[in-house]
């Protein structure tokens, strides 16, 4: 956005209560993540790290609050617990697999 | 005996080995990175012949880990007080030829010393950073040392004008000093800040990301906000630190230097070709201020962060005024967070140092979205009302289209106590804008017409006639004066000179509490 004098600017669309407005978008407004509401039902990793503990099987009952895992990550082990209740449909990692951040480890129904 | 001439020559002996810095290595290996050494840029920020060293032959109190046989010329900074642009300043640079300019207990202490000078004659500081951190083999001292920076930074905000440079690295508990001063200067591929690095990041997250693009100067000025200015190379930086030095005070009890009255080049800058009326055209309001102020000389400070609000200094009539302005040109000029966040502290640092504000206004009201929801657009946007509302320097508003809404409360309205508030015949003060109040206010008629869009443009046209425009918010002694476009600087011109004796008082209290 520095010297803009020379190029003509591309100018777009912003509508603010129900004007629209010919404008420029900043690169932040343009990066915007779109909203994703939380899904409590996939947990995934907080942090990369070594699975040390699998506590549930699939099709197994759980409530709010009950351990799932145990994932180490910079020398702390982390219980990776559930905030829901329900049904684990799936159980992605075994004990001793090292996990990226962000991997889907356990699913419920 | 020996004579006063042998003892001047010892003297200049010992002064030598300690001005050396790190030695002729590493000042190669600081030039080849593009870099100039500590004294050097001193000499380049300050007035030719002015700058006075002071603790040059501190030594460092290092004792474990062999430290005590180390000798660290200056401890890694260079201290000392000169001139710019004839006015007095208290300088520090870190020497990165110096154990990588790393902070330890005798570093700390030269640079407190200077601050506490600052402090006691009242006089800008100026700290360049360029330093690999704390000091590891110092321990806990050098911790101490950054603890008494910040507190002293803390002490001497709104008292004196505090100024960071950054060029090198600022990593770790290091960047709270800067953060903690008023105006921060990068320069990009040099600086780089940081709390915690990319090799940090790549353990603990396993995310790759490079020094440039996790903490560079460009991330910091468009990105962060944590820069305000930023500059391509050394010497433009030191430029920009000078004319910055040019528009504030000495301190807070002063006012900034007048300069000579300079008329704006009005041939350049002709409202009539920069200023669409039409309330959804964007313009740049930079032009705006231009073909306002004295010799159209604005200097914008954080022009690429934030971008839909512009802020910065110029002046009228010689004496320096604060800018705030709407940028219809970006996002139609919108308040959002890093909006609200960037007028805020301006507004407050124009307070505290008595400049004027001026505040231009044209925004459609705040940037919808639920990212905006999120990130605290509430408490950021307070921060505005706050600043304006606890600022007691002269206030004045032009509202050049559009005013709608809690857009219009916050932009220093008479609500807020601005002093003046000029409009346009242009123009808009309302609740909102055509569009959103006619959909509101005649709702059921426009569904129930044969033809509702017909209805509805009809209804916004009703509205728009009605209601956009100056004259209501006028009737009610909302705006001061409706005034004619080319009287703008008259106007504020005008305003200035007869609040030259403002004193406005506020509650007793101990301080606020700003939505921080």
């Amino acid at each position: 956005m520095k010297p803009t004098k020379k190029e003509k600017p591309e100018f777009e669309s912003l509508t603010v209560l129900g004007a629209e407005y010919s404008t420029l978008y900043t690169k932040k407004y343009k990066d915007r993540k779109p909203y994703a509401p939380a899904d409590y039902k996939k947990i995934y990793s907080f942090i990369p790290g070594t699975i040390r503990g699998v506590f549930v099987e699939k099709d197994q009952e759980v409530n709010a609050g009950d351990k799932l895992l145990t994932l180490e990550a910079m020398k702390m082990d982390n219980e990776i617990i559930t905030s829901i209740s329900g049904k684990i449909k799936s159980i992605n990692v075994v004990v001793g697999q090292m996990v990226k951040k962000s991997e889907l480890l356990v699913e419920l129904y | 005996m020996t004579s006063l001439g042998q003892k001047t020559r010892e003297l200049k002996e010992k002064m030598k080995g300690a001005l050396q810095g790190g030695g002729e290595k590493a000042i190669e290996k600081q030039k080849a990175t593009g870099k100039m050494t500590a004294r050097e840029r001193i000499l380049a920020v300050v007035d030719s012949g002015s700058f006075h060293e002071y603790d040059l032959f501190v030594e460092h109190a290092g004792k474990d880990f062999d430290m005590d046989k180390k000798y660290l010329p200056g401890d890694g900074v260079v201290t000392g007080t000169g001139t710019i642009n004839g006015y007095p300043i208290c300088i520090y640079a870190q020497d990165f030829t110096v154990a990588g300019g790393s902070l330890g207990f005798m570093h700390a202490k030269k640079i407190t010393k200077i601050m506490d000078h600052a402090m006691k004659l009242k006089v800008p500081l100026i700290g360049i950073n360029d330093s690999g951190g704390a000091r590891i083999q110092e321990g806990v001292n050098s911790l101490a040392g950054y603890g008494e920076i910040f507190f002293r930074n803390t002490q001497a905000s709104g008292v004196i004008p505090q100024i960071s440079v950054i060029l090198g690295p600022c990593a770790g508990g290091a960047v709270y000093s800067p953060a903690l001063t008023d105006f921060v200067f990068v320069v990009d591929k040099i600086s780089k800040m940081f709390i915690t690095g990319p090799e940090v990041i790549k353990t603990v997250l396993g995310e790759d990301i490079s020094m440039e693009d996790l903490g560079g100067a460009r991330v910091h000025s468009e990105t962060t906000g944590n820069a305000h200015f930023f500059a391509l190379s050394e010497p433009e930086c030191f430029e920009q630190i000078k004319k910055l030095m040019s528009f504030i005070p000495w301190n807070n009890s002063k006012k900034a230097e007048p300069f000579p009255i300079k008329n704006p080049k009005s041939k350049v800058y002709k409202l009539s070709e920069i200023f669409p009326t039409d309330s959804k055209k964007p313009y740049d309001v930079r032009l705006i201020i231009k073909a306002i102020c004295d010799d159209s000389d604005f200097f914008e400070v954080q022009e690429l962060f934030a971008a839909n609000i512009v802020i910065g200094f110029a002046r009228m009539s010689g004496q320096t005024v604060g800018f705030v302005a709407n940028q219809p040109m970006v996002l139609a000029g919108v308040l959002d967070v890093d909006s609200s966040d960037k007028a805020a502290r301006f507004i407050r640092f124009c307070d505290a140092f008595n400049i004027p504000l001026v505040t231009l206004v044209d925004l459609p009201g705040y940037l919808p979205g639920i990212d905006q929801e999120h990130a605290g657009v509430i408490r950021h946007g307070a921060k505005v009302l706050y600043a304006y509302s606890e600022a007691t320097v002269p206030k004045i508003t032009v509202i050049l289209r559009k005013a709608y809404g809690g857009g219009y409360i916050a932009m220093c309205s008479n609500h807020l106590k601005a002093d003046f508030v000029l409009a346009w015949p242009t123009a808009e003060i309302a609740v909102m804008g055509p569009e959103g109040a006619a959909n509101i206010i005649f709702r059921n008629e426009i569904l129930n017409a044969p033809n509702p869009e017909e209805a509805r443009q009809k209804k916004i046209d009703e509205y728009k006639e009605k209601f956009a425009n100056p004259y209501v918010a006028a009737a009610y002694g909302y705006v001061d004066a409706v005034i004619e476009p080319l009287k703008t600087r008259e106007f504020i011109l005008h305003a200035i000179e007869i609040s030259a004796q403002k004193k406005e008082d506020r509650p007793v209290k101990k301080h606020g509490i700003p939505p921080f």
